[in-house]
């Protein structure tokens, strides 16, 4: 039998290893998984390449994390914002190394891993200092059809760290209003994809036409009840 | 001091100016601070749908105080509504939406803006300063029209329309107009065309203060 419900988040995270590239989901207050990096904290992991598209704000979840000295690249669009102190001290004293992506090319190299996609050409960034490797060198380019792109590759994760509304034990998942974003891409583009959802449901609760992401993409999920907190972001619904 | 015969449009002003020539059904995605001005300026019988980069298409307006939900945010992180026929989608989605061409227009502010329609928004490019792009770039190249929102000049009274710019660029010709305080401009291949001005300023000075010549 198919069983991905995890009984907790350490079981769900156990296999996390040391250098693991992470793909966490969430955009500003929506679809952070904050129960999973809490719990990635506690796993002890480290030397951990996390894909965001922040790098933490405040002091706790991802910005814990890096605060914990476990991360030691980030690949993200946009670090800097008014509560990223975390990220900035770190990155200011060199203590972690940056790829700065726009936000729509971080998306689909995500999406590109979980599709099997090898690379693809991209408008996005063409004759910019985002269409640079990390050693200044220039991204391969080309013109097509009169127009130029620029050649970027997927991203992978070992691991992808989401935040679902529900989901069944085939690991089915439906989100939420915009804690969508990043989800569902980021559990195709990892091998091992642990989910959080509000409400655990039988298999054929979730109607087949609006599940967003197929159980195939899912390794575990964890049940986390639902609380109002600031990074849950949403209201109690009765 | 210099007395001015004219008058700078307001930053409402100006939102009402971009809002006139949104056309009824149009798709369109407002940048964050005061691109999002534009949205309280439609004007009456116009249907538009605003598209946010987290993928919401058919935003509707802040909702009331107690009545926020932080799983329904905009670009800017504040929470929004979702009007009737909206829609959610993920972010490969989203800015599939925008790098393929089916946004109608994007208004976005900027540093600097060169004739030719080449936009730096993303970064002054100062030493020891933490880079961030956000989608900014994705949304320059995607929609089917760039517009820009800003004042003409900077504090220091340098024009924002450039020749060349000298911030980092966030892309190359994609911007097709203009609008600011004082002047709406066309951005071409061939340089910089007159749409409209404040009433009270004249070409010759337009033209010195933006530093380039301008086609009426």
């Amino acid at each position: 039998m198919i069983n991905k419900i995890a009984a907790s988040v350490a079981e769900a995270l156990a296999g996390v290893q040391d250098g693991a590239t992470v793909l966490i989901g969430g955009f500003g207050t929506a679809g952070i998984p904050n129960e999973l990096i809490d719990g990635l904290i506690e796993q002890g992991a480290r030397d951990l390449t996390i894909v965001n598209n922040n790098a933490g704000n405040g002091e706790t979840g991802l910005a814990a994390l890096l605060q914990a000295g476990r991360v030691r690249k980030i690949i993200c669009s946009f670090p800097r914002q008014a509560d990223s102190q975390v990220f900035d001290g770190l990155y200011r004293s060199g203590k972690i190394e940056l790829e700065l992506v726009p936000q729509g090319n971080l998306a689909e190299r995500i999406r590109a891993a979980g599709a099997g996609v090898g690379a693809f050409f991209t408008p996005t960034g063409f004759g910019t200092d985002l269409a640079k490797n990390s050693d200044g060198s220039l991204k391969e380019t080309r013109e097509i059809n009169g127009r130029p792109y620029v050649l970027e590759y997927p991203i992978h994760g070992d691991v992808a760290l989401i935040k679902a509304e529900r989901g069944d034990r085939w690991g089915n998942l439906v989100y939420r209003k915009a804690a969508r974003n990043f989800g569902p891409i980021m559990a195709t583009a990892a091998r091992h994809t642990v989910a959080t959802v509000h409400e655990v449901v039988e298999l054929g609760a979730l109607d087949p036409e609006v599940i967003v992401t197929p159980g195939i993409h899912v390794r575990k999920i964890v049940k986390i009840d639902r609380v109002a907190t600031q990074a849950g972001g949403f209201k109690k619904i009765d | 001091m210099v007395i001015m015969s004219y008058q700078k449009r307001s930053k409402e002003a100006l939102a009402q100016r971009v809002a006139q020539d949104i056309h009824d059904g149009a798709y369109v995605n407002l940048g964050i601070g005061q691109p999002t001005l534009v949205a309280n300026h439609i004007p009456a019988g116009r249907e538009v749908i605003l598209q946010s980069e987290n993928g919401i298409l058919g935003m509707g307006p802040a909702p009331a105080p107690e009545d926020e939900d932080f799983d329904l945010i905009n670009a800017g992180k504040q929470p929004v509504t979702l009007l009737p026929g909206g829609a959610y989608f993920h972010h490969a989605d989203s800015f599939g939406m925008m790098r393929g061409g089916h946004l109608d227009i994007c208004v976005l502010g900027a540093f600097q803006v060169s004739a030719t329609g080449d936009l730096a928004n993303w970064s002054t490019g100062e030493p020891g300063s933490i880079p961030a792009v956000g989608g900014a770039m994705d949304l320059a190249i995607g929609a089917k029209q760039t517009w820009v929102m800003m004042d003409l000049l900077t504090k220091k009274g340098e024009s924002k329309v450039v020749a060349q710019c000298s911030y980092p660029l966030t892309g190359i010709g994609c911007v097709k107009r203009i609008y600011t305080d004082l002047a709406t401009l066309a951005c071409t291949p061939q340089g910089l065309q007159l749409i409209d001005k404040v009433d009270g300023l004249d070409h010759a000075e337009l033209e010195k203060l933006v530093g380039l010549p301008i086609q009426h």
